[in-house]
């Protein structure tokens, strides 16, 4: 192994930067000439616009220009991503969405104005100066409701609010039905996942600039896909030609998915960027973010589970309600259909599956992928429904999970639920938890809990998801409007130091660290000596960006696959400086050589040859040292993972507290241990805030009562207990080049249900039989099932 | 507008500002000092730690008006005179106390806070010191690991990032 290569725990390059306080961020860019947009956001659900007097606003001091949507009536609609068809084949409602909201508003936070001026303050202030009559409807917020209610339209041609009804698979239904039919035991659980605020601590930003000479635009966005917000706005929104606008998206703070999707605010600051020839800046509050970024999760879910009396798997049936808010934000119709129903069955060998998904439009904020995804749905449906059929059926957790594994000799393994595993070890990875968790000691940890007059719990978990998202041949079958491949070019400079373009995106994933690990490793040189450029569509090739656990699985690929096209074309010219054939010459270490004789040049005589060929055969070699390649893989990748969490439970207050939470992950080969522990342990923390704090709340009316910090509860480092992770436990993905699978969800899908298990256990054991809580487990919510039982 | 003058890591600087301008934006607007972050709205999530006149404070939670006369220390202060990091800053490289880096400036200047206080914390004391810092991205584990790390205590081994090794099955 190369020191500092592929598999080492190098330390983080970027960190440097941010932790001496000079990482760049979209709101630390104030171009010359700066002006600032306020936006004026609806305090109602839902409600027609009747009039707009921007007279008032328009004198205030400072102000340069008004938007209303009126002026963007004749732009384009920002689309869904993917085109879902329900079960009768008939395609889903897609409601414009439009750049600030025309006719009516549909969620509290919804856009119908924006001021732009010298100033922040004066722009806000002139926002308030806004002349605005909003006639009042009835809100859609109950999901039910919303399906029941013919006459309350959130899109007022779309009777019943319904986007799509969709099964998966559509030819299992009634196979699933008649098995669950003829089952000797069926387990039955309603449940809820909770809507979560994605909350990157860095809120949403843009700056639009357009260059009156050139005629070309610029967007510095917090995104997490440039190429793919500049494919939006030019081929669905403003139609800027691509050549004219580059997109960038600078050092991000954090993403969590909410950053993926293009949003109104960026049309916007471009449209007025070029009406007003100077920057113009738009930097979220706090309270928008919490209004308008896209939220997560939101599915009520009835799962069956039929098995046999021994607990072996026969049948899962899901059938969820998936709110989508008021428009379809970019991958929010992926979101619970392909990202979720092909999940449901697990990582067993169960032979039907059913999903059948209803998307509702309601009038609250857009809904979307955040980590993880529909997969964190999935699991959660599933782990809890199975462990609520061992305790039935009186079978250990584990042992119940253990019997219906898929064993290592069975893949490629069709699942039921329509994907090919190509790898995996789910016992290996329970053996792993067993120890690192140390469940042998479990009860005397209980009965010490006990002594304090607490209720310890221990709750399992399995998990697979499909990341590395990608492949376009099979997403484009599934409903997907673009590809997921992405790119890679790796550009050796003369004086030999390194420059790789990468489409991925890196807002805390530590890209730029991680990947020259992978060409250092292939090349045999320092990883010093190379650089990874991301994140502005002017200097990097077409790639798809960094969501769904994809980038080293995915992007990290295609980098190796540049840098092995690297090494030929580098073979052939060190082959023509020795004078020999190109098949003759060895490349280890750095050094090009041919074996049996004395013959060798080192890598850095290569790549200044590559750029001064002044003896080249130019008709076979031609100048200059730099390779694209365009990564599509032919699968998915599976990881997988056993989790295990300790609580105790204060009978007395319902309080929670999760004491131990064990990650053993199977993300196959592994570039940095170092940030892959970094990046469970967060999703860890994600997940143990679903379970047990967040929560976003819509009154009846549909105003947003958790809107912020003080509202809507964080994990804070005290919430949590030491979070121990290991991935030692490898198998190889199949399919791509370096054998990697994506870890960056795995922590917030596995972790929900681990901690929801571990608390019914505890009350179990406290002989309370409790056969559900949904989430957030707050005290109340526990003392209140306590009292209940 | 008023015009006020501090002593900025270690400089003296003067800016001019409103009466409403709060101290954060005096810091980012006014003297270009963008390490210190604006995550919210409600002086919950600790971006914006700073130190004033030696103590830790929410820049947010301050009018710029309020500062003047005082010393104040940013996180662009923070490094060695060489220009390397310090204690606090090499240890959150060390042991993966970052991710995306927002809330990064706001822990280091609150880590910095609590180590002048206690020199050595143990782990449910950093925690309970962190709680007016938000991190979305790391879990704090990592942050927890540095801050044993950066006041000279042993981070322990089934604590830090490296899994133990297991034997093969």
């Amino acid at each position: 192994m190369l020191d500092g290569g592929i598999g080492t725990a190098t330390k983080r390059r970027e960190d440097v930067r941010f932790l001496m306080g000079r990482g760049k961020y979209t709101d630390d860019h104030t171009p010359a000439g700066t002006c600032y947009a306020a936006f004026a956001r609806s305090d109602m659900a839902h409600g027609r616009i009747v009039s707009i007097d921007a007279a008032a606003a328009e004198g205030m001091p400072g102000v340069l220009a008004v938007f209303t949507g009126a002026d963007f009536a004749d732009v384009g609609s920002n689309p869904a991503g993917w085109l879902i068809n329900s079960r009768d084949g008939t395609p889903m409602y897609e409601p414009k969405r439009p750049v600030l909201a025309h006719g009516k508003v549909r969620h509290v936070g919804d856009a119908y104005a924006a001021v732009i001026a010298e100033t922040r303050e004066q722009a806000m202030d002139a926002v308030e100066a806004l002349e605005v009559e909003i006639e009042p409807l009835d809100a859609v917020v109950d999901m039910a409701a919303a399906l029941a209610d013919g006459d309350n339209r959130v899109h007022d041609d779309l009777p019943g609010n319904q986007c799509f009804d969709w099964g998966w698979i559509e030819d299992n239904r009634e196979a699933t039905a008649a098995a669950i039919e003829a089952a000797p035991h069926v387990t039955t659980l309603e449940l809820v996942n909770n809507r979560l605020v994605p909350n990157a601590i860095e809120p949403r930003c843009s700056i639009g600039e357009y260059d009156p000479g050139t005629g070309d635009y610029k967007l510095t966005t917090t995104s997490q896909n440039p190429h793919l917000t500049r494919l939006l706005i030019s081929a669905f929104v403003l139609g800027i030609p691509e050549n004219k606008l580059t997109v960038i998206g600078p050092d991000v703070g954090g993403g969590f998915g909410s950053k993926i999707y293009h949003y109104g605010e960026e049309a916007l600051v471009l449209s007025a960027a070029k009406r007003l020839g100077r920057p113009v800046k738009w930097t979220a509050t706090r309270s928008e973010a919490f209004l308008t970024d896209a939220h997560g999760r939101d599915h009520v879910t009835r799962i069956e589970l039929a098995c046999e009396t021994d607990g072996t798997f026969i049948a899962f049936r899901t059938e969820t309600m998936a709110n989508v808010g008021a428009y379809l934000s970019n991958f929010s119709t992926a979101t619970p259909t392909f990202l979720h129903g092909t999940l449901m069955a697990g990582n067993y060998t169960v032979p039907n599956v059913y999903v059948n998904v209803k998307a509702v439009f309601t009038n609250t904020a857009p809904v979307d992928a955040y980590r993880g995804a529909g997969r964190p749905e999935a699991t959660y449906s599933l782990e809890r429904v199975i462990d609520k059929c061992a305790r039935e059926l009186g079978i250990d957790p584990i042992a119940i999970r253990r019997k219906n594994f898929i064993q290592p000799d069975q893949y490629p393994y069709a699942s039921a639920a329509g994907l090919e595993y190509d790898s995996g070890n789910y016992d290996a990875l329970m053996d792993v938890l067993e120890r690192r968790a140390d469940l042998a000691g479990f009860e005397g940890r209980r009965a010490e809990s006990e002594r304090r007059g607490k209720l310890r719990g221990l709750g399992i978990n399995s998990y697979i998801e499909a990341c590395g998202i990608a492949p376009s041949n099979l997403v484009g079958q599934l409903g997907s409007r673009v590809g997921l491949y992405d790119a890679a070019t790796v550009r050796v400079n003369a004086t030999g130091n390194i420059s790789v373009m990468v489409g991925a995106h890196s807002h805390g994933q530590g890209h730029e660290t991680a990947f020259p690990q992978i060409v250092a490793d292939m090349l045999g040189v320092d990883p010093a000596t190379i650089e990874i450029v991301h994140g502005d569509t002017s200097k990097i090739p077409f790639g798809m960006g960094t969501y769904g656990s994809r980038s080293l699985a995915v992007c990290g690929s295609a980098v190796h696959r540049a840098t092995e096209k690297v090494i030929v074309k580098a073979r052939k010219i060190a082959a023509h400086m020795m004078s020999v054939s190109a098949d003759d010459v060895d490349f280890a270490d750095g050094q090009f050589s041919v074996p049996g004789t004395n013959k060798f040049v080192a890598w850095g005589d290569v790549a200044l040859k590559a750029y001064i060929p002044h003896d080249f055969p130019l008709e076979e070699i031609e100048p200059g040292l730099e390779e694209t390649a365009f990564y599509d893989p032919a699968n998915f990748t599976y990881p997988s993972g056993a989790y295990a969490c300790e609580v105790e439970v204060d009978p007395e207050t319902g309080v929670v507290d999760v004491v131990s939470m064990v990650a053993a992950d199977d993300f196959g080969n592994v570039v940095n241990p170092l940030i892959v522990t970094g990046q469970v342990q967060g999703g860890l923390a994600q997940g143990i805030g679903q379970a047990l704090l967040e929560q976003t709340t819509y009154d009846a009316d549909g105003q947003l009562l958790s809107a912020s910090y003080m509202d809507y509860a964080m994990p804070r480092a005290d919430d949590l207990p030491t979070l121990v992770v290991d991935h030692s436990s490898v198998t190889e993905c199949t399919h791509n080049p370096l054998g990697v699978k994506g870890c960056g969800e795995a922590g917030a899908i596995g972790s929900p249900p681990t901690v929801v298990n571990a608390v019914i256990d505890a009350l179990a054991r406290g002989g309370h039989d409790v056969a559900h809580i949904d989430m957030p487990l707050t005290p109340v919510r526990v003392w209140t099932a306590l009292q209940q039982a | 507008m008023p015009e006020i003058s501090m002593r900025v890591n270690g400089t003296d600087r003067t800016v001019r500002v409103e009466n409403r301008t709060l101290l954060v934006h005096a810091l980012r607007d006014g003297l270009r000092l963008t390490g210190t972050h604006v995550g919210c709205d409600t002086s919950q999530c600790g971006a914006c730690t700073i130190h004033v006149d030696g103590a830790p404070v929410k820049a947010c939670s301050m009018l710029a008006v309020e500062a003047d006369g005082a010393e104040v220390e940013t996180i662009e202060g923070q490094a060695m005179s060489d220009g390397s990091l310090n204690t606090i800053q090499q240890a959150f490289q060390d042991h993966h106390g970052l991710q995306c880096g927002f809330c990064t400036p706001g822990m280091v200047m609150a880590t910095a806070a609590l180590l002048r206080e206690n020199p050595k914390p143990g782990d449910a004391e950093i925690r309970h010191a962190l709680k007016g810092n938000i991190c979305r991205c790391t879990g704090y584990q990592g942050i927890v690991n540095a801050i044993l790390a950066a006041s000279g205590q042993p981070v322990p081994a089934a604590m830090d990032s490296e899994p133990a090794p297991v034997a093969a099955e």
